[in-house]
């Protein structure tokens, strides 16, 4: 290839991703509602300790793992579609997840049974069955998971008619409407230690299934039919895989929302830097997801504190921006070369 | 206003047109700053807001209500009535086959010229302060032809019972700070909104600043960070406060100084309309009961 790529050596780009991750947690930690902060002054302040503990630290770095999440089903997407377009809602998560959150606010408070348990399960529980649920009625709806273009189409299908029934359940209990749209929108605001031990172990889980596969990723890249030829097990590989792929992502949605474009940009942002096999692909873009999310709640909290932008529009805008970049950068090396 | 200059001959000739064929024809201008002209008083009306349903009826003109949209709950009357849509789906079809002589909607609501167009009498207001609350009674009266010292009595009753509220909030509880959140995403009530505005009338502190628009969506920590005196928050978002991150060890968790109101009464909180000093009821009731477990409290460490 032109020797645009491999600038980067892959572990390097890891450690500086890495570094990036710490970094951006240590300054999530100390900036907030009162813009910048320093550790050393929360010391002495009992309420600002827990605030720093408590609030920020837990969100920083749930952030980046949730965004880690999310690159990581996009590299799994990317790579088990072949499709540069896949993103990692694209088997109907997002919007299993929405309906079910739209399900779990049109019953709070009412019903005090209702409320109680679904008080127990929280609005993340409701969210992650209802991608859970969503992803199953795919897989059913295509078949099972062999056929590629089947599981992309019944993927739409889903996706609309169920994001379409949770936009009539907020049309119907307008309370409902400003929950979901918080939703829909994505945040952080509310992650606590105990979601982000939960996000961690589910991206330890992915990642390491994912990396034993990454060969079969790696030889479908070159065609089914080469892969199938290079004696790979093709059918077993792609059930974990797209097991793996809602599970990432059913994680994540549950927790932060409806994040746009951060498993999509993150295994571009990775190709674009690197060329390299599926492992790290795989490690690169989990890291990357991670510190694109990152970064973004902190201009997110930053940019109007006290009050707060959505997560997931400054993705949107500095992803898709990103990605735009990109492609007129591709087009001119083109011309040019 | 050039546009305006440009309007003025061609509906002053409209209205001296109409004020030949009815003595009692008027103009009004509504929150589009459209001069709405009213031939002949009303007699069919459709609602497509609660607070405007809400004003209607404390104008005494319920029984003219002929449709409201689907969330208008007060009076328990307008629930017979048909329904017709709700503010961001109003079904054009309904109204017009209800025949109304005028249409109140909102200005956020879509198909205000739609149904302009279909020759209907669209007056779009959206109250969102307390004034735009006395400017909405007195518009609606005068299009309902109500008389105007009827218009004024109920905006008056509405103060004076606002301020027998405020009579009766406890010394103790006076400044004190509040956070009243309106929607879990967080979205608070700050002072320059209407809620902010009955919080201010009844002597308590807001923690939200009217700087930062009337609903902003804050950062939970910036609540942690204020420890209001006191919550306010509906029954549906009270529901996992204590489950977000932080919050359990708020002062005001801890001590219980939470009210949440039940869904009617959130509704009641939520509407800029002429139910404002009941909501300020609710509110002062809310400060009693929280006045006296909060001295048992000081006192005891």
């Amino acid at each position: 290839m032109t020797s645009q790529f491999n600038r980067w050596p892959p572990a390097f780009l890891a450690i500086s991703l890495l570094l990036l991750g710490i970094f951006g947690i240590a300054l999530g930690s100390s900036v907030g509602s009162t813009g910048f902060e320093s550790w050393f002054d929360a010391f002495q302040d009992e309420i600002a300790w827990q605030i720093i503990w408590d609030i920020r630290l837990p969100r920083s770095v749930g952030a980046f793992v949730a965004g880690a999440l999310l690159g990581l089903a996009g590299a799994i997407a990317q790579g088990l579609f072949r499709n540069p377009l896949a993103d990692p809602y694209l088997l109907g998560s997002a919007s299993g997840a929405s309906l079910g959150v739209a399900f779990a606010l049109a019953l709070f408070g009412g019903n005090p049974f209702a409320t109680e348990f679904l008080i127990r399960l929280g609005l993340t529980g409701a969210a992650f069955i209802g991608a859970v649920l969503a992803v199953m009625l795919t897989i059913a709806l295509a078949q099972g998971v062999q056929h590629t273009l089947r599981l992309l189409l019944a993927g739409v299908i889903v996706g609309v008619v169920l994001g379409a029934i949770a936009s009539l359940i907020s049309l119907l209990r307008p309370d409902v409407l400003q929950g979901m749209q918080g939703f829909l929108l994505g945040s952080t605001s509310f992650i606590g230690w105990n979601s982000c031990a939960l996000m961690f172990s589910v991206l330890l889980v992915c990642m390491g299934l994912t990396f034993l596969l990454s060969r079969v990723l790696d030889a479908l890249s070159l065609g089914e039919l080469t892969a199938l030829s290079l004696g790979m097990p093709l059918a077993k590989a792609r059930l974990v895989l797209v097991t793996l792929l809602a599970l990432a992502t059913g994680a994540a949605v549950a927790q932060i929302g409806l994040v746009a474009f951060v498993g999509l940009a993150a295994p571009h942002l990775v190709r674009s830097l690197i060329k390299a096999k599926f492992n790290w692909v795989i490690l690169l873009s989990t890291l990357m997801g991670g510190v694109l999310l990152l970064l973004a709640d902190l201009l997110a909290r930053l940019l109007l504190s006290p009050q707060e932008l959505p997560v997931g529009v400054l993705t949107a805008v500095l992803g898709g921006g990103y990605l735009l970049w990109l492609m007129y950068q591709s087009q001119n090396n083109a011309a040019v070369g | 206003m050039p546009k305006c200059h440009l309007k003025i001959p061609l509906l002053l000739s409209l209205a001296m047109g109409f004020v030949f064929a009815s003595a009692q024809a008027v103009v009004i201008k509504d929150d589009r700053k459209v001069d709405v002209v009213i031939a002949k008083p009303p007699q069919r009306i459709v609602s497509l807001l609660p607070s405007l349903t809400e004003t209607v009826c404390a104008l005494g003109q319920c029984k003219k209500l002929v449709g409201v949209d689907r969330y208008s709950s007060w009076p328990e009357s307008v629930n017979k009535l048909p329904r017709m849509g709700g503010g961001i789906d109003p079904s054009i079809e309904s109204v017009v086959a209800a025949r109304p002589d005028i249409v109140l909607m909102g200005t956020s609501a879509r198909g205000a010229e739609k149904l302009t167009a279909l020759g209907l009498t669209v007056i779009a207001l959206e109250p969102r302060t307390h004034a735009d609350v006395q400017r909405t009674i007195q518009i609606i009266g005068k299009a309902l032809d109500v008389p105007d010292k009827d218009a004024v009595q109920v905006w008056s009753d509405i103060q004076s019972s606002l301020e027998a509220s405020a009579q009766l909030v406890p010394l103790a509880s006076k400044g004190k700070r509040i956070y009243f959140e309106v929607s879990r995403a967080p979205y608070g009530a700050s002072e320059s909104s209407f809620i902010g505005e009955t919080l201010q009338r009844l002597g308590v502190q807001n923690i939200l600043p009217g700087s930062l628009g009337p609903f902003p969506k804050i950062n939970p920590e910036f609540v942690v960070r204020a420890q209001p005196d006191i919550i306010m928050v509906g029954d549906s978002n009270f529901a996992d406060m204590a489950t977000r991150p932080g919050w359990q060890n708020m002062q005001a968790m801890r001590m219980q100084q939470i009210c949440h109101f039940k869904k009617e009464d959130a509704n009641i909180l939520a509407r800029p309309g002429p139910r404002l000093a009941e909501a300020a009821k609710l509110m002062t009731q809310c400060l009693i009961d929280k006045s006296a477990p909060t001295n048992k409290a000081k006192s005891q460490p």
